[in-house]
């Protein structure tokens, strides 16, 4: 599986695994660690700027300025979460996320197989179609989406808008759509590089293509669908736009659109908006140091040559 | 923005079953059972069909809509054709627009001329495995897992007039983000520091990739390290290259929740995206003339896609 260790290598997890090589610090070393040190901090720093500023009281920066030491305090968290209503708002993030992720997961891995497993002519223009679909400009599609959202109907048990539009469904369902082709793509390059014989063998056997579908590729491709799903779940976390215009109760954003809102409500206090920022980039956060090599893997799932 | 579209395929996958002849692949598919292919029909056309409702549709109804008059509202049926007059609309009548086409541009170029090759060098720095090494790596793409909005509001922190850092270190009184002289540059600067990070993750990949075979012949020459890069190793990362370019392009045609949350595209910050969505969801409802500016997006998008694609394809079939 010439992928799976060619991937193994990418990104930042492979020099903690290799002993490293120990070299004389020569002044020019000593420079470069310098510069790496320095850009590091600057990269840093609006971060750590952010979290600074959220634990200290308005008061204390409105007398002594943000270029000052003291007013510690956790009140502008407590006062984040309570007037923008956090909590309903990541209880949306996650019923759009979660459902979105697996969907997309599943479809793309379908796709996939059969563009891996089978070769006709058609393989790559299906590639093509879902590949580009992922790639075009979001408010190109704008306007005949909106109207479609606004037309078609749904039963009221599973919206109480009774439409698309307005619905935790229609978000889910324009993310899958949209993040189906990056998965069609990193899955189907990953599937192809399966041994065939492996095929020839559940064939053999008389496994059905779905047998060989979910019990024989499904289970090899789990570092991909790891890989892909870490990443998947930051993007549609992330994802501002479809939920910016496809919703209009404020109640039912995820909680990345509905900082729009909160931008009026904490416009005059800056400690507010640092708390509000640092609680919505807590789950990226946490799915990031957790599972940093899964994240950075799906990054460049691919990108090197075995 | 969240979709960081990615590079381009294993080369060491090897080419797609053997290419069977016609007759081999008649008599592969006989083999299948009827369910068989029952199920592999719906594995595709499943997908296939969410994928055309969903984004290829809107996106040839789009090119139509931007032909007609229509407002939003009445009938489907009621629609006039009115040719190319939102196209010339748009050119000589909208005064945004050109502001607009001047930002996204300039957007193009900051991020082309300036993040993209600080992320390569800082690849290449990074790819010499220095100690600590991974906490460089990680501190440059932190920025990649934050949402394109939220960082917006991070940077406010810095930019804002009363509040701010920047203001408050330097005793100015700029509103970086309200002044419509220097706000676009103010965003740019908060977009390329997320930007520098995912390019540098993708040359990081692509150098682990290249032969070190090369580099030591590189060395028994005699070449110098810069050399090196530039006539040996810069040469074969061709295609992560074009990759590069091609998601640059797209981002910054995309680009849309930074100006967006700050101030809704408008006084200083005006994006084709930003454009399209407020003909549609403001109050104004032009839904031909929006579909006119859509229409351009999507075409500039298409023919990037098309090289992203030919590359792509090309190095799958190597």
């Amino acid at each position: 599986m010439s992928t799976a260790t060619a991937t193994r290598r990418t990104g930042g997890e492979a020099d903690a695994d290799a002993p490293a090589p120990r070299r004389r610090l020569t002044p020019l070393r000593l420079l470069l660690h310098g510069f790496l040190i320095a850009v590091s901090l600057i990269w840093l720093f609006p971060i750590a700027w952010a979290v600074l500023t959220s634990l200290r009281s308005y008061e204390y920066t409105a007398t002594n300025g943000y270029v000052s030491f003291g007013g510690w305090t956790f009140d502008n968290y407590v006062t984040a979460w309570r007037t923008a209503e956090f909590g309903q708002h990541f209880l949306n993030s996650v019923y759009i996320t979660v459902p979105a992720v697996l969907l997309t997961l599943f479809l793309a891995s379908c796709v996939a197989f059969v563009i891996a497993r089978f070769s006709w002519k058609l393989n790559l223009i299906l590639l093509g179609v879902f590949t580009a679909a992922n790639l075009l400009p979001q408010q190109a599609l704008l306007i005949p989406l909106f109207r479609l959202y606004t037309e078609v109907p749904l039963p009221e048990f599973m919206s109480d808008s009774e439409l698309l539009y307005d619905s935790y469904w229609g978000l889910i369902l324009i993310n899958v759509a949209f993040q189906c082709g990056f998965c069609v793509f990193v899955l189907s390059n990953y599937m192809k590089a399966l041994p065939r014989d492996l095929y020839e063998a559940a064939m053999v056997d008389g496994a059905s293509v779905w047998r060989q579908y979910w019990q024989v590729t499904m289970p090899l491709c789990r570092p991909a669908l790891a890989a892909l799903a870490t990443l998947e779940v930051t993007w549609i976390y992330n994802e501002f736009f479809w939920a910016t215009v496809l919703m209009r109760t404020g109640d039912k954003f995820p909680v990345t659109s509905s900082l729009n809102n909160l931008r009026g409500q904490f416009f005059t206090d800056n400690n507010l908006v640092s708390a509000g920022s640092v609680l919505v980039a807590i789950p990226t956060l946490v799915i990031f140091f957790m599972l940093q090599r899964h994240f950075v893997r799906g990054l460049t799932l691919g990108a090197s040559k075995g | 923005m969240s979709d960081l579209p990615l590079i381009q395929a294993d080369r060491a996958v090897p080419p797609p079953a053997a290419t069977p002849t016609t007759g081999g692949r008649r008599r592969r598919l006989r083999l299948l059972s009827r369910t068989d292919r029952v199920v592999i029909t719906l594995m595709v056309l499943v997908p296939l069909l969410l994928v055309t409702a969903f984004i290829w549709l809107p996106a040839a109804a789009t090119v139509v809509l931007s032909a007609t008059d229509w407002d939003g509202i009445g009938p489907l049926n009621e629609i006039d054709f009115v040719g190319a007059r939102n196209y010339s609309d748009v050119v000589n009548i909208y005064p945004p627009f050109v502001p607009a086409i001047q930002n996204n541009l300039l957007w193009l170029a900051v991020l082309f001329l300036v993040a993209t090759p600080f992320g390569m060098f800082l690849a290449v720095l990074l790819d010499k495995e220095l100690k600590g090494s991974r906490f460089y790596q990680t501190a440059l793409y932190l920025p990649v897992v934050l949402s394109l909005a939220l960082i917006g509001f991070v940077w406010q922190l810095l930019y804002s007039r009363d509040q701010g850092l920047i203001n408050a270190v330097f005793g100015s009184s700029i509103d970086w983000y309200g002044d419509s002289n220097v706000n676009i540059w103010a965003v740019m600067i908060a977009s390329g520091w997320r930007h520098v990070g995912y390019i540098m993750l993708l040359y990081l990949a692509g150098l682990k990739g290249v032969d070190p075979s090369l580099r030591e012949a590189a060395a028994v020459d005699g070449a110098s390290e810069s050399r090196t890069f530039f006539r040996v190793v810069f040469p074969v990362l061709r295609p992560i290259n074009v990759i590069v370019l091609v998601v640059t392009v797209i981002e910054s045609l995309r680009a849309f929740d930074l100006v967006w949350v700050v101030n809704k595209g408008r006084n200083g910050l005006e994006l084709i995206s930003a454009l399209v969505t407020q003909n549609v969801v403001g109050e104004a409802s032009r839904i031909g003339f929006g579909s006119a500016l859509a229409t351009i997006m999507l075409v500039v998008s298409l023919v990037f896609i098309t090289i992203y694609l030919a590359t792509v394809m090309r190095e799958n079939r190597q």
